[in-house]
C-alpha cells in the first residue's frame, strides 16, 4: 500500500467519526439551547434570544398560569395510557408469538397500520367519529386517553414481540421438565425474561403519550396538556419556565437511561 | 431497557412467527389474548378511519350545527386537491428532502456507533435516544432561538457569504426542513444502527481478502446488508414528516404551510369537516401507497 492510499484511508476512517460527531452536535444543539433558555431573563414575551441570566425561572417554575396544571394532566394521561397500552399490547404480542389463530395476516396489518398513518390523519378521523357520535361537546381527558392508548398500542406490540421472538424456548421447557406447572413457568421464567421488553415498551409509550401534540389537539375538548400549553403560548410568547420543564425532563430521562445502563452492566458482570 | 431493543423495534424486524412453538394449551387462548387489543384498534382506529372516509363524502354545504347530509360528494376531493394542491406538493417535497437529509446524516452516525465507537457504543446510543425525552415542541421552539435573525448561525453564514446580508433563516423553507430533519433523525439512526450492528465483521474481512478495497467492501457488503435498516428508517422518517405541521407552523410562515396545517385549520378553525376529511384521506392514501410501493421495491417484507 503506498503512502497516498494510506493517507486516503486514514482520512476516510476519521471522516466517518468526524461527520458522526457533527451530527451528534446537530442533535444536541436544541437541547443545549433549551437548557440555556431556561436561565433566560427576557425583556419581552416574544423574545427568542438570550437576554440575561437569572435563577428565577428555576426558583419558581410554576409561575406561568396554567403551565403546571397542564403538566399534571399530561403526566396523568401518559401514566394511564402507558398502563393501558402496555397491558393490551403485551397480550397481543404473546398471542402473535405463542399461539395459533386464524387471521394472522390481517391482524399484523391492523397492528402495522397505525404506525404507517400520519398522526394528523388519526387525530382527524377520531374527531370525525366522536362528532358523528354526538360526543363533540364532551371531549376531554377520556378522549385523549383513548386516543393515546390507541397509538401507543402498536409500538408496544412490536417492542414486546421483538423480545419474545428472541427468547430461547428451552428455558421454559427446562422449567416444565423440572415439574413447574404452566403458571409457575410463566411467572418465574417467561415473564422475567420478557420484562425488559415490556419495560422498554412502557417507557416508549410514556414518552409518545407525554409528547403528543397533533392527535391530542383534535380531541382535547377543554383539557390542556403540556404540549397544548406550549403550543398555545408559542403564539403569545413562550415563558422561559417551559424550558425549565424541558431541561428537567431531559435530565430525568438521562438519569434513568444511565442508571439502567449501569444496572445492566453490573448484572452482566 | 436496552437500547438495542429500541433499535430492533424501530427496525421492525422481529423475527419470523415461530409456528412450531405454538403452545398446545388450547387455541382459544390466542383469541382471548388478542381480543382486547384488537377490539381497541377496531373501535378507535378502524371505525374512525371509516367515519373519516364517510365524512369526506358528506355534502360540504352542511355545517357542524345543522348536521351533514351524506350525498356521496366525490367533488369534495376535487375541491380539496385543487384548493390545496400547493400544500400537498410541498408536504411531499419537504418530507422527501428531510428524509434524504436524515439518511445522509444518520448513516455516518449509525455507522460510527456500530463500528467505531468501541466502549462508547452504549453511551452514544443513549445520546441518540435522549432527545426523545425532551418535549418535541420545546425542542422545535429551541430552533427558533438557534436560527434567530441575529443569532450566531445567521451571523456566521452571512460573514461567509452563504447568506445575503439581509437574508434570514427563520420563516423560510430551510428552517422548516432543518426542523423536520432534526425531529425525525433518531427514527432514522436507530433502525440503521440495528441493521449495521448485525453485520458479521468476518464478511468484511473476507471481502478484503478477495482484494476489495475499503470503499468496494462498503459498497458491496455493508450497504446491501444495511438495506432493511435503510428501508425502516426512511419509512419511520417519511411518514411522520409528511403529516407534520408543527415545524411549518413554528419555524415557517403560511407560505411554508404543509397539508397538516390545512387539515388542522379546516377541521378546527373553519369547521369544514367534509373538505378537511377529504384532505386527510388523500394524505393517508398517498402515504400508504408510497410506503407499499417503496417496501415492495426495496424488497423487504415482514415489516411487522
Amino acid at each position: 500500500m503506498n503512502r497516498l492510499q494510506l493517507l486516503g484511508r486514514w482520512t476516510a476512517e476519521r471522516m466517518t467519526v468526524f461527520v458522526a460527531g457533527v451530527v451528534l452536535v446537530y442533535m444536541f444543539l436544541p437541547i443545549f439551547f433549551v437548557g440555556l433558555m431556561s436561565f433566560n431573563d427576557p425583556t419581552s414575551r416574544l423574545a427568542y434570544e438570550f437576554q440575561g441570566f437569572t435563577w428565577d425561572n428555576w426558583r419558581d417554575p410554576c409561575s406561568p398560569v396554567g403551565m403546571c396544571d397542564s403538566l399534571v394532566s399530561s403526566l396523568q394521561i401518559a401514566f394511564l395510557a402507558t398502563i393501558g397500552a402496555t397491558i393490551l399490547g403485551t397480550l397481543v404480542a404473546f398471542a402473535l408469538i405463542r399461539h395459533r389463530f386464524r387471521g394472522r395476516a390481517p391482524t399484523s396489518l391492523l397492528i402495522f397500520l397505525p404506525m404507517a398513518t400520519p398522526e394528523v390523519v388519526m387525530g382527524s378521523s377520531l374527531l370525525a367519529l366522536f362528532s358523528s357520535a354526538g360526543l363533540a361537546g364532551n371531549l376531554g381527558f377520556w378522549s385523549i386517553l383513548v386516543a393515546h392508548i390507541m397509538f401507543c398500542l402498536s409500538f408496544v406490540v412490536v417492542t414486546v414481540k421483538a423480545r419474545l421472538a428472541g427468547l430461547d424456548f428451552r428455558y421454559e421447557q427446562a422449567a416444565m421438565d423440572l415439574y413447574a406447572n404452566e403458571w409457575q413457568t410463566f411467572w418465574r421464567v417467561t415473564f422475567p425474561l420478557v420484562f425488559p421488553g415490556i419495560l422498554a415498551a412502557a417507557l416508549l409509550s410514556f414518552s409518545l403519550s407525554f409528547d403528543d401534540y397533533i392527535i391530542t389537539n383534535f380531541n382535547h375538548g377543554n383539557t390542556i396538556t403540556f404540549p397544548m400549553f406550549v403550543w398555545g403560548s408559542a403564539q403569545r410568547g413562550i415563558p422561559p419556565q417551559v424550558n425549565v420543564v424541558g431541561t428537567t425532563m431531559f435530565l430525568i430521562a438521562l438519569l434513568l437511561v444511565l442508571s439502567t445502563g449501569l444496572l445492566q452492566r453490573r448484572r452482566s458482570r | 431497557m436496552s437500547v438495542a431493543d429500541v433499535g430492533e423495534t424501530l427496525e421492525g424486524r422481529t423475527g419470523k412467527p415461530p409456528r412450531k412453538r405454538a403452545r398446545r394449551s388450547g387455541w382459544s387462548t390466542g383469541y382471548l389474548l388478542l381480543l382486547p387489543g384488537l377490539l381497541w384498534l377496531l373501535v378507535f382506529f378502524v371505525a374512525p378511519t371509516i367515519q373519516l372516509a364517510a365524512t369526506s363524502l358528506y355534502d360540504s354545504a352542511g355545517s357542524l350545527e345543522a348536521g351533514y347530509a351524506m350525498t356521496w360528494s366525490f367533488g369534495n376531493y376535487l375541491d380539496a386537491l385543487s384548493t390545496y394542491r400547493e400544500q400537498f406538493v410541498r408536504s411531499l417535497l419537504y418530507a422527501t428532502t428531510a428524509t434524504g437529509l436524515a439518511l445522509l446524516l444518520g448513516y455516518p452516525l449509525a455507522y460510527a456507533i456500530a463500528f467505531k465507537a468501541g466502549r462508547f457504543k452504549n453511551l452514544m446510543l443513549m445520546l441518540v435516544i435522549a432527545p426523545f425525552f425532551t418535549s418535541f415542541l420545546v425542542r422545535t421552539l429551541a430552533w427558533k432561538s438557534i436560527l434567530a435573525d441575529n443569532g450566531a448561525v445567521v451571523e456566521t453564514l452571512k460573514s461567509v457569504g452563504i447568506l445575503a446580508p439581509d437574508g434570514r433563516l427563520l420563516a423560510t423553507s430551510v428552517a422548516v426542513i432543518t426542523g423536520l430533519t432534526y425531529n425525525f433523525l433518531p427514527f432514522m439512526v436507530l433502525p440503521l444502527y440495528a441493521s449495521l450492528e448485525k453485520i458479521d465483521p468476518r464478511l468484511l474481512e473476507a471481502g478484503k481478502d478477495l482484494y476489495a478495497n475499503g470503499f468496494t467492501a462498503f459498497r458491496k457488503i455493508t450497504v446491501p446488508l444495511s438495506m432493511p435498516g435503510v428501508v425502516a428508517g426512511t419509512l419511520l422518517t417519511f411518514i411522520p414528516a409528511a403529516g407534520d405541521y408543527i415545524n411549518s407552523e413554528l419555524l415557517g410562515t403560511p407560505r411554508q404551510y404543509m397539508i397538516g396545517n390545512v387539515i388542522d385549520n379546516t377541521f378546527l378553525v373553519q369547521l369544514n369537516y367534509p373538505i378537511a376529511a377529504a384532505c386527510s384521506v388523500v394524505l393517508m392514501v398517498v402515504v400508504v401507497v408510497m410506503v407499499l410501493l417503496y417496501v415492495r421495491r426495496a424488497g423487504t417484507e415482514d415489516l411487522v
